[in-house]
């Protein structure tokens, strides 16, 4: 007989950052039923932030990238399938089916499948040498690649874009990034924090095109040998990594009639999508965001899997919802460390606190007297009070703000 | 490879062998030691792995970085003189009978 509503069996596809976090969850709030976790890819659930930093300068070993080691799941009774995609769901019998036939039966269904690369439609782009980074597969593609040095072009200059030029620089390539935009992480961060990523990433010897399309890839037979951009102007390389965004997997969601909208599956608060039964986490969702007083965003941050991974298991396991956070978001480039809390979109005042000089400083973002989001860069102690002033969203004093000689303590605690 | 006991807040010890070269979050997570989460997996922002270490033992280790103390700000139990962040502290062979306190919560 089903178990109706709540606590009984659960189907997690994907088996990234955010379907491994549901299962553990699951598992620490003491829920009894079985737990299945559908990945397509060969690994146990593993943590993508290194693939651009670390791992990719070489001497990560690859299970320092486990979420948990692979013994976990079968300790915990979590059945793990990997190298199994997921085709379609059967909502009206919650029946799962996989690419090879099989069907799995379902109470609750967590659809974490994650986001792809997007694909640059222009000729060439199938060539060898030209690569795009999201799981670990690619990351060792890229990384043998960028062995013995050589010339690399990167499109786009998002973070993924901009960590990768970084530790290719670091390990001796020539770098070109080409960028559609006037600045480096256009979209997301402030004028201060770009302008002096790029002197950083240019001091580091890595080129800019800003304002350029790319118009093909130019072969050598099978392998890229250059990247023609839209004016006319030939970049002669060895190797290309396209990081020009992300497009979510929610093919199986469209299919079975979920509700999709703004790229990808909407999901109310507690993280259910249009069916009761299934719900959506991580990159894959467009959730709404207290932050955002509601607002509908979808969002690509270990902060955001974690805690949709948190709120979903809640739900399922019949415990006390988490905490939640304003969206926070970490980057490694060279020696900087930039922390992120809150989105710089939702501000328009900027106080700077710090001397980019030194490279040590801080960005803080408001909304009249509200604190709404803070950049740091080598500046940990600005990212972690200012956080807590951003959790708290309470009036701050501007003034003492941008008064050096306060200390951002003080500044916490002045009204 | 150092052996490193884990104590919960209810007083539960665990020793477990942690290899070189990881640090004493890794040690905690690859053994099912509950109390330590992690959730930045190392990249000291989210203070999520906080530790009290044995007195006897805070001379010992290499001494926090700014970034650490600063991190430790946003740690959800009280601070300590003794308060590490766990994923900081990179396990040498010498540390070898190290032990560390896990605060009752980390979020
Ligand atoms: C190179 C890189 C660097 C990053 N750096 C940072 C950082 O510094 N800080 C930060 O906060 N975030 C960072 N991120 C983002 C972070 O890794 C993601 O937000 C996080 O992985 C999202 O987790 P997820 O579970 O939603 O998706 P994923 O971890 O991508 O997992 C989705 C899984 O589902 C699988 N899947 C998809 N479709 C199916 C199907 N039909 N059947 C079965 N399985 C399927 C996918 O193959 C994948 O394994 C980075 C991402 C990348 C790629
Ligand atoms: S794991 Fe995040 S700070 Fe240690």
């Amino acid at each position: 007989m089903r178990i109706e509503g709540t606590r009984g069996s659960v189907v997690i596809v994907g088996a990234g950052h955010a379907g491994g976090t549901v299962a553990m969850e699951l598992r620490a709030a003491g829920h009894g039923a079985p737990v299945t976790i559908v990945g397509d890819e060969p690994h146990v659930p593993y943590q993508r932030p290194p693939l651009s930093k670390a791992f990719l300068k070489g001497g990560l070993p690859e299970e320092k990238l486990e979420l948990r080691p692979r013994a976990w799941y079968a300790t915990h009774d979590v059945d793990l399938r990997l190298g199994e995609p997921v085709y379609a769901i059967d909502r009206a019998a919650r029946r799962l089916r996989l690419c090879g036939g099989e069907t799995l039966a379902y109470d609750h269904l967590v659809l974490a499948t994650g986001v792809r690369p997007a694909r640059l439609a222009v000729p060439g782009a199938n060539l060898e040498g030209v690569h795009h980074l999201r799981g670990i597969a690619d990351a060792r593609r890229l990384a043998t690649d960028l062995g013995g040095a050589g010339r690399l072009v990167v499109v786009g200059a998002g973070f993924t874009g901009l960590e990768v030029a970084a530790s290719a620089a670091t390990l001796g390539c020539a770098v070109t990034l080409v960028a559609r935009g006037h600045k480096v992480l256009s979209r997301v961060a402030s004028a201060p924090v770009a302008t002096f990523l790029r002197a950083r990433h240019e001091a580091a010897g890595v080129a800019f095109r800003f304002g350029a399309d790319v118009a093909a890839f130019l072969g050598d037979g099978d392998r890229v040998a250059g990247v023609r951009l839209g004016d006319g102007e030939v970049l002669a390389c060895d190797r290309v990594l396209v990081a020009v965004g992300a497009e979510a997997n929610d093919d199986l969601a469209r299919r079975a009639g979920l509700a999709c909208a703004d790229g990808g599956i909407v999901v109310d608060g507690s993280g259910r999508t249009s069916d009761p039964a299934i719900f959506a986490i991580g990159d894959v969702s467009v959730r709404p965001l207290p932050y955002l007083g509601g607002r509908l965003v979808r969002l690509e941050s270990v902060h955001n899997a974690l805690e949709q991974a948190r709120i979903a298991a809640a739900v399922i396991a019949e415990t006390p919802p988490p905490r939640l956070e304003p969206p926070w978001f970490w980057s490694d480039q060279y020696d900087l460390k930039l922390q992120t809390v809150g989105l710089v979109a939702e501000a328009d005042d900027l106080v700077l606190r710090g001397d980019p000089e030194i490279g040590r400083f801080a960005v803080f973002h408001l909304a009249g007297d509200r604190l709404r989001a803070v950049e740091a860069i080598n500046a940990p102690l600005d990212f972690a009070i200012g956080k807590q002033m951003v959790a708290k969203d309470a009036p701050i004093s501007r003034d003492a703000l941008a008064d050096p000689s306060v200390n951002i303590r003080a500044v916490a605690t002045a009204h | 490879m150092a052996k490193i006991t884990y104590v919960s807040s209810a007083g539960c010890e665990r020793i477990v062998e942690v290899p070189t070269g990881t640090n004493v979050m890794d040690g905690a997570l690859r053994n099912d030691i509950e109390g330590i989460i992690g959730d930045c997996a190392g990249g000291c922002t989210c203070s999520t792995c906080h530790v009290y270490v044995e007195e006897s033992w805070v001379a010992r280790l290499a001494p926090p970085i700014d970034i650490e103390t600063s991190m430790l700000e946003l740690a959800a139990a009280p601070l300590r003189p003794t308060s590490r962040l766990a994923c900081q502290i990179v396990v040498r062979d010498d540390l070898d009978g190290l032990v560390v306190h896990i605060p009752s919560t980390q979020r």
